[in-house]
Formats: C-alpha cells, structure tokens, sequence
C-alpha cells in the first residue's frame, strides 16, 4: 500500500510562508497556488519538472486564501484576507487584475466558479456567502447575500453540472443553495460534523457531497430526490441529502481538504497530522451504504499540516499537494491493480 | 551479533548515564517528556499579560504543570498547554491564546503541534474560546491585524 502515491517533485512554492491552497486550470497545464506571502503563483510543466511561470503580488494586502480558475480557463479569482476577491485575465503568461470584487466585512475564505462561468460564489467570516453574476463586459454584480451560516464560512464549491452551491462552516454545517424566482436560497443544511467543516467536494455525477472536519472525519452526504426508491423523506419537491458514509479512525488530526477526482472517483484528504491519504469505494458496495478503504498513505508527506490536495483534472493519478511549511509537491497515484 | 547489542546497549546506557537518564527504559520516556515541557514553559512564562504590567507566570495564568508534551513520531512532539484566564469573563483569554501560539511558533526548537485550551471551569465561554484559538486561519488572520498584532508583538517580545 505503501508505494501507490509516488512522491514526483517537491518546490519552495511560497518561501517563509504557508502555501494555503492550490487549483488546476480546466486544461491540467496549469496549477495556480497562493499562500501568506500574499501572492499568487502560476506553475507550468517543463520536460519532466514544474517551473513558475507568473507571480501575481499585486493584487492583495494579506494572505490568499484560496484560487479558482475559471471554466473557460481564462480568468483566475483570488480570495484574500484582505476582505477582496481579485479577477485575473489570462494573456498568455502574463495575467492582469480586470476586477476588484468588495463587499465582505472581513476575509474572504474561498471563491469558486459555477459551471456555466456565469455564477460566482464568494463567502467570508463575516458569516455571509455571496453569489455573483458575470456578464459579457466582465462585469461583476452582486446578486444574493446568503446569510444562513451563524459563523465563519470556510468553503464553497459548485456542483459539478448544475447550479447548486454547497458551503462549509466553522457552525459545523454544510449548507446547500439553489436559485428560486430570481433570488439565492438555502435549500438544505447536512448536520452530523461535531466541530468546524473545513473543505468540500463533490463526487463526478454531483450525486454525492464529500465534507472534511476538524471532528477527524470525513462524511459522504447522497442526495435523494423526491419519490425516491429508498423512501428516504423529502420535503415538497426538495431533494434532501443523507450522511451514508463516515470515514472515522484514519485521520488523526483536523482534515483540512478532501479532493474527488473527477476522472477516476477516488479519495484524497489533505490533513493536520502532515499525512495525505487516498480511499477507493469498495467495488460493489451498496450505494446506499458505500464503504471506502484506504488505498495508500504517506505519513510524512510534508514537513507541516497539509493545507490541500488537488487531482488533476485531465491526467490520472496526477494529484499536487501544499502545505504550513510553503512547500507544494506533485504525487503519482498508482492503483494496486495496476501494479 | 551479539557482541554488537551488548556493545550497543553498554554505549547507550554510558550515555544515558551521563546524561543523568539511567533508569529502567519505561520511566525514561516521561522525563524526556517532562524536559520538553520545561523548554515550552521557559517560552511562555515570561509573555506579558496584555493588560497587566506582569508576566503570565507572575499572574498565574501558566504554570509548569499546565504544559503537557506528549511524543507523536521520532523528533515530532505534541504540546498542550492549558492555562487559566485571571477572571472568568475575561475578554482578553483569546489574546493570550494567540501570544502563546505566536511565541511557540517563532521560538520553540523541536518539531510541534500545539493544542492551547483553557482550564476547565474558569472561563464562561471556554469553548467557544478554545475554538478560536486552535484555528489556524482565524489566528493567521488575527496576526494580519495590525492593531491585534502590535499588542501581541508586545506581549510577547522577550524580555532584557
């Protein structure tokens, strides 16, 4: 089990500082990372190692948070401490700050593009998650303030085909939105987590939610459509999402990032106890009840807590990796059957 | 084969000897835990209360016995620190969370994780508090204050 995630390549990526978060463009050429030295940094792959191609310093007074790149592949969005999201449009290698998003009291903790590219969805500690729409100009408008969460928001990501926005809170929730008559509503709220939930993904089909916590778990919520066969209630026309899986005793400290690949439906977590660890859905378990095994575990993968995990999206087994210690690392992950 | 254990142990134990840790293999692990205690509480006591012109020590908010160091890995340590806020409502629990981390983050030698909490009982809030102050990105932000980071930078400047 040892040898299945391969160390490739480790870079200073952010010296003297956190590396806090990382994201594949569209196209898996690219991997963006951004950290406590208040910058942005675009790597590129040449030959056999990664190289900076940009550093984008400009733009923010504190910490980035997080990135995320447009569908398109060509705008970048930065969410930093300094209470603003930064747009960046892509020129080759060089990118510039079109748009200066403010409206957050305080950090913004992660942004994240909706599918069409027309939605972005914001949220901060001031406990508000915000959903914005762009237009052709590139102009960007607020269009909901959703203020369900009673603390600090951590995360929010899209689903993968439609516009359903999910976010993670330091409330211990995760809350779930979609649009009704031209306004943002929260349209469930998964509770099981018994401290902060840190990080979200959601599994290729959209069908299922991972969440990460400080509790030490990872939860895997289903969604269940009105009239399902299994009888689980809904109400009205609402689907309502159920925890079927909780992977507990695995992770000895807080989990801060959970990654689906989107290619092959595999695991990652990204965790405080500085290991990376990868899970495989159990062949033929119930998908009522699925269970995962851990599939390969690399105890010290950093030096530090590891802040993220990120599969690539277009090359299997490809997954980067970035950590407190300003270290990003690219790993190989080889299933057993392929040994 | 043999020769080489014996020639081992008999060079481990003349270590430890000299460095005053001969005893029975299971009591020596707590004395190295305990040193490293030492070494977070020699850190901590002296931090400035940030109101009060007295250090931590002084106030009792630290004492040797709130430090608890437990071994993780080889040369990897895990520091709990449990101190004790002077009243029960006092708002300024949170700042001395973030004094202590701040302080062990920059100067403590060996390989850590730190979990501060505040003894049972003497706060009204003590969870929410010890939520916050085992949050990394809140406490990251936090020091991105310049007014919070100037008090802590005074707090926990060392001493002449």
């Amino acid at each position: 089990m040892k040898d299945s995630l391969v160390l490739l390549s480790r870079i200073l990526a952010h010296p003297d500082s956190r590396c806090w978060f990382l994201a594949w463009n569209p196209a898996g050429t690219l991997l963006a990372s951004c950290g406590g030295d208040r910058s942005v940094r675009i790597w590129g792959r040449e030959g056999d190692s990664w190289i900076c191609k940009s550093v984008l310093c400009e733009g923010h007074q504190r910490t980035v948070r997080k990135v995320a790149w447009s569908p398109c592949g060509n705008y970048l969005a930065s969410a930093s401490f300094d209470a603003t999201t930064c747009i960046w449009k892509k020129n080759e290698d060089d990118f510039e700050c079109v748009t200066t998003l403010e409206g957050h009291e305080n950090e913004v903790k992660s942004v994240a593009w909706a599918p069409s590219g027309n939605l972005l969805a914001t949220c901060s500690r001031d406990k508000s998650v915000w959903v914005w729409e762009v237009d052709e100009e590139d102009e960007y408008e607020c269009v909901s303030v959703l203020n369900s969460h009673t603390q600090d928001v951590k995360h929010v990501v899209w689903h993968p085909s439609q516009e359903l926005l999910a976010s993670a809170s330091y409330d211990d929730t995760v809350k779930l939105y979609r649009e009704e008559e031209d306004d943002w509503v929260c349209c469930a709220t998964l509770e099981g987590h018994e401290s902060t939930v840190w990080s979200l993904a959601f599994d290729p089909s959209g069908q299922r939610l991972a969440s990460c916590s400080d509790d030490r778990t990872v939860r895997i919520w289903r969604q269940y459509l009105p009239g399902n066969e299994q009888g689980v209630a809904c109400s009205g026309s609402e689907a309502s999402w159920k925890c079927v899986c909780t992977l507990s005793g695995f992770h000895s400290r807080t989990i801060y990032d959970v990654a689906w690949c989107q290619l092959t439906g595999t695991l990652a977590t990204a965790c405080g106890d500085d290991a990376i660890r990868v899970f495989e859905e159990d062949p033929g378990s119930d998908p009522q009840q699925p269970t995962f095994s851990l599939t390969a575990h690399v105890p010290q993968a950093h030096s530090q807590d590891v802040n993220c995990v990120a599969w690539n999206p277009k090359e299997r087994g490809l997954l980067a990796s970035c950590s407190d210690d300003g270290e990003l690392a690219f790993w190989k992950y080889q299933p057993s059957e392929g040994i | 084969m043999e020769r080489v254990s014996g020639l081992l142990s008999w060079t481990l134990s003349r270590f430890l000897w000299l460095s005053g840790l001969s005893e029975p293999g299971a009591a020596r692990q707590p004395r190295i835990m305990e040193e490293k205690a030492l070494e977070v509480y020699d850190l901590i006591r002296t931090i400035r209360d940030p109101e009060k012109p007295n250090t931590l020590e002084e106030l009792e908010v630290v004492t040797e016995s709130c430090v608890e160091v437990q071994e993780i890995n080889e040369d990897d340590y895990l520091v709990i620190i449990r101190f004790t806020p002077t009243v029960p409502h006092c708002s300024l629990a949170t700042l001395i969370g973030l004094c202590l981390r701040v302080k062990l983050q920059r100067c403590l030698p060996f390989k850590h994780k730190l979990e501060i909490y505040i003894s049972e009982g003497t706060h009204s809030t003590e969870e929410d508090i010890n939520k916050q102050i085992n949050d990394k990105e809140r406490v990251a932000a936090a020091m991105e204050n310049p007014n919070l980071r100037e008090i802590v930078e005074q707090c926990v400047l060392e001493p002449d």
